[in-house]
């Protein structure tokens, strides 16, 4: 389903935009208006991030929008609501995007069966590897979901296909080391590790990590097929507010 | 013990970011080459015997035997190994590793601080960089440990994020890991984490319980009735339990209650009800988290205990029986290391002395024939401000207030 949306955007765009909110940072209403913001502004995929306590793949920013929104007092079952209004609301495919306890806790039967009755299309679980995740990837194929998973600089060649036979929907790449939010120079050095993806998916590949203004989605134009934004939005809106978020989507 | 993904049951696993997959392979295949050369524990305990007072002396407790009047009490002497704590024979096993493997730098989380001042030790012994992530509030608690890992060269930096302790200063060593992984090497404090430090961790301590049993064996002729361990994450437990695979002998875990299993204020995790299993900082556990997967915040007088997890293949060994595990309060604690120090002149950390708070709760109603052995893990100089303050000792007040002047 994910694929073919891709796809078929892609025949009217060079590149597709896929942005990242946490739930409940700085808050529910804000999430909201954040989410509008990004459809206006012509945004093609959002991953909605459950927040989770111990977030060990997230950088600085994103740590903290994770412990704020915890605070105020977001659950996963405001996270399914949250789900189910967006996805109602707005036309465009969303992503969950959180850590595997909380899939864990919640059996995760139930819940891939409740990402289907909210309309969610798939989820990117970064601390959960497709040797661990045989339970989950059954449980999304057979409710036509789409696990997410990752490549890395490190990823083998042979990796690389064992991961994406596992996938389906899209493919995330790393574009460096690290965790979220740090700079990466997208530069042609970058080439020969795209090519590599390319060569080992037949899924199409969205490069995330560092990726940040104009000019790093130039670069990635006809090497990836989606952009992924992730921190530099919640910058954005944690300095200028959530007005300041549709102008630099448009502006990418 | 485990199988290829480090499964005890259903506990462990390797729950990681695809960025470390290769690292982790790697250091698989060296784990496993320096565990099936039998010339490699001979070069580590050749190490340790020559740098850190191995084989600690397994002291007969000679007025807490009387004034029990139960079991025999011998204490397994940890706290004399260098740095004053078990964590020396992990950290110094995971040197050897690193040396193999070709890494210049080593980071690790710590709570005590001892797991810290080891590693920072390790580090300049063997010529590597060290950077040490230590909650905000275990920086306040454990001062004297921070100064001395900064004497060493290390760079210590302390976690400002989440509840500011041992699990806080886990996620940020795992954050710099899947940056630096090049040269860098986690040397991860205990037997938790993904796949093989559990493993890895247990091999090295078990120095503890392969010593322990020798000695009891020489000196006594038997075997112990019950052995005990404080329980953090677990591995000093998994090192001396490890020598005991027996029936005929009973491993008692103790763990932290706190201000009691029922305030919620406290870091039980085998012997509460409040926790559940659970996947969080890489391995499948119990974990004390709320109903959504959120990790609660836990309470111990000891640093080192106050974890929300604990090693899978503890977990293995409660669900299969194996082992028995009891808590101790803040409270019992601080009047166990009293009665220790009275009885014997011996200081034992505050993490160690919920093992001997479990041990003395029993000793009386044993026999004279039983045997029972306490392993203190570590010395409680360290802790002097903490213990100071639950003693309320007016005199070192006086000296702090009357220092701080000083520095006017
Ligand atoms: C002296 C001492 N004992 C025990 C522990 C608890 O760790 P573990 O359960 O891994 O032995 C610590 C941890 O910092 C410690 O410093």
């Amino acid at each position: 389903m994910l694929k073919k949306y891709i796809q078929k955007s892609l025949k009217t765009k060079e590149i597709l935009l896929m942005t990242h909110i946490v739930v409940g940072y700085p808050s529910l209403d804000a999430s909201m208006k954040i989410v509008e913001e990004m459809v206006k502004a012509g945004v093609d995929l959002i991953e909605l991030q459950i927040p989770f306590s111990e977030p060990m793949a997230d950088g600085p920013v994103i740590l903290k929008a994770n412990q704020k929104s915890l605070e105020l007092g977001t659950t996963v079952k405001g996270c399914f609501e949250f789900a189910q209004n967006v996805s109602s609301r707005f036309d465009i495919p969303f992503l969950f995007m959180t850590y595997y306890n909380i899939l864990y806790k919640y059996g995760v039967q139930s819940f891939v069966e409740d990402m289907v009755k909210v309309g969610i299309k798939g989820a990117i679980i970064p601390d959960l590897p497709p040797e661990e995740g045989l339970e989950y990837e059954e449980a999304m194929k057979s409710n036509n979901l789409c696990p997410i998973y990752i490549f890395s600089p490190t990823t083998t060649d042979e990796r690389m296909r064992y991961i994406s036979s596992c996938g389906k929907g899209f493919i995330y790449c790393m574009a460096r080391k690290g965790v979220t939010g740090k700079t990466t120079q997208f530069s042609n050095e970058l080439d020969e590790y795209f090519e590599k993806c390319r060569k080992n998916t037949s899924l199409p590949l969205a490069v995330g990590f560092g990726v940040k203004e104009k000019a790093d989605i130039d670069y990635l134009k006809g090497k990836a097929d989606i952009a992924v934004i992730g921190s530099q939005t919640i910058r954005l809106v944690d300095e200028k507010g959530i007005e300041a978020v549709g102008d630099f989507i448009k502006g990418l | 013990m485990s199988n290829d993904r480090g499964y005890y049951g259903e506990f462990g696993g390797a729950f990681i970011p695809e960025i470390l997959v290769a690292t982790f392979d790697e250091l698989i295949r060296q784990f496993r080459k320096v565990k099936d050369d039998p010339s490699f524990w001979q070069t580590y305990s050749d190490l340790m015997s020559n740098y850190s007072c191995r084989p600690t002396p397994l002291t007969f407790a000679e007025n807490l035997t009387r004034h029990f009047g139960g079991a025999k009490i011998y204490i397994k002497r940890e706290d004399l190994n260098h740095t004053g704590a078990h964590k020396a024979n992990n950290v110094m096993g995971q040197g050897l590793l690193v040396q193999r493997m070709g890494k210049t730098r080593v980071i690790a989380e710590t709570g005590a601080g001892q797991h810290g001042v080891a590693t920072a030790t390790m580090a300049a012994k063997f010529g590597f960089e060290c950077t040490i992530y230590m909650g905000e509030v275990d920086v306040k608690r454990q001062r004297p440990n921070v100064f001395w890992m900064e004497q060493m060269g290390a760079t210590v930096i302390p976690v400002t994020d989440g509840t500011r302790i041992l699990k806080d200063a886990i996620n940020e060593a795992f954050r710099d890991w899947v940056t630096n992984m090049d040269n860098t090497h986690y040397v991860l404090g205990t037997a938790c984490g993904p796949h093989p430090f559990p493993e890895m961790v247990s091999f090295f301590q078990s120095i503890i319980g392969k010593e322990a049993r020798q000695q009891i064996l020489e000196l006594e002729g038997k075997l112990p009735t019950r052995v005990f361990a404080c329980v953090g994450g677990g591995s000093n437990a998994m090192g001396l339990f490890s020598g005991f695979p027996d029936n005929s002998v009973e491993c008692v875990g103790v763990e932290a209650a706190g201000y009691g299993l029922h305030t919620g204020q406290h870091a039980s995790r085998l012997c509460s009800p409040d926790a559940t299993v659970g996947v969080a900082q890489g391995y499948k556990t119990y974990f004390l988290q709320n109903d959504d997967g959120q990790m609660k915040e836990t309470h111990s007088i000891a640093a080192g205990l106050d974890y929300i997890g604990v090693s899978p293949i503890l977990s293995r060994m409660h669900q299969k029986g194996e082992a028995r595990f009891e808590s101790a309060t803040d409270k019992e604690v601080i009047d166990a290391v009293k009665l220790t120090m009275k009885k014997e002149g011996i200081i034992p950390a505050l993490e160690s002395a919920h093992a001997f708070a479990g041990a003395f709760r029993e000793a009386a109603e044993l026999s004279s024939d039983d045997i029972i052995i306490i392993n203190q893990s570590g010395r409680g100089d360290k802790d002097i401000f903490t213990i100071a303050d639950a003693f309320g000792d007016p005199k070192w007040r006086e000296f702090i207030k009357e220092k701080a002047l000083d520095y006017k």
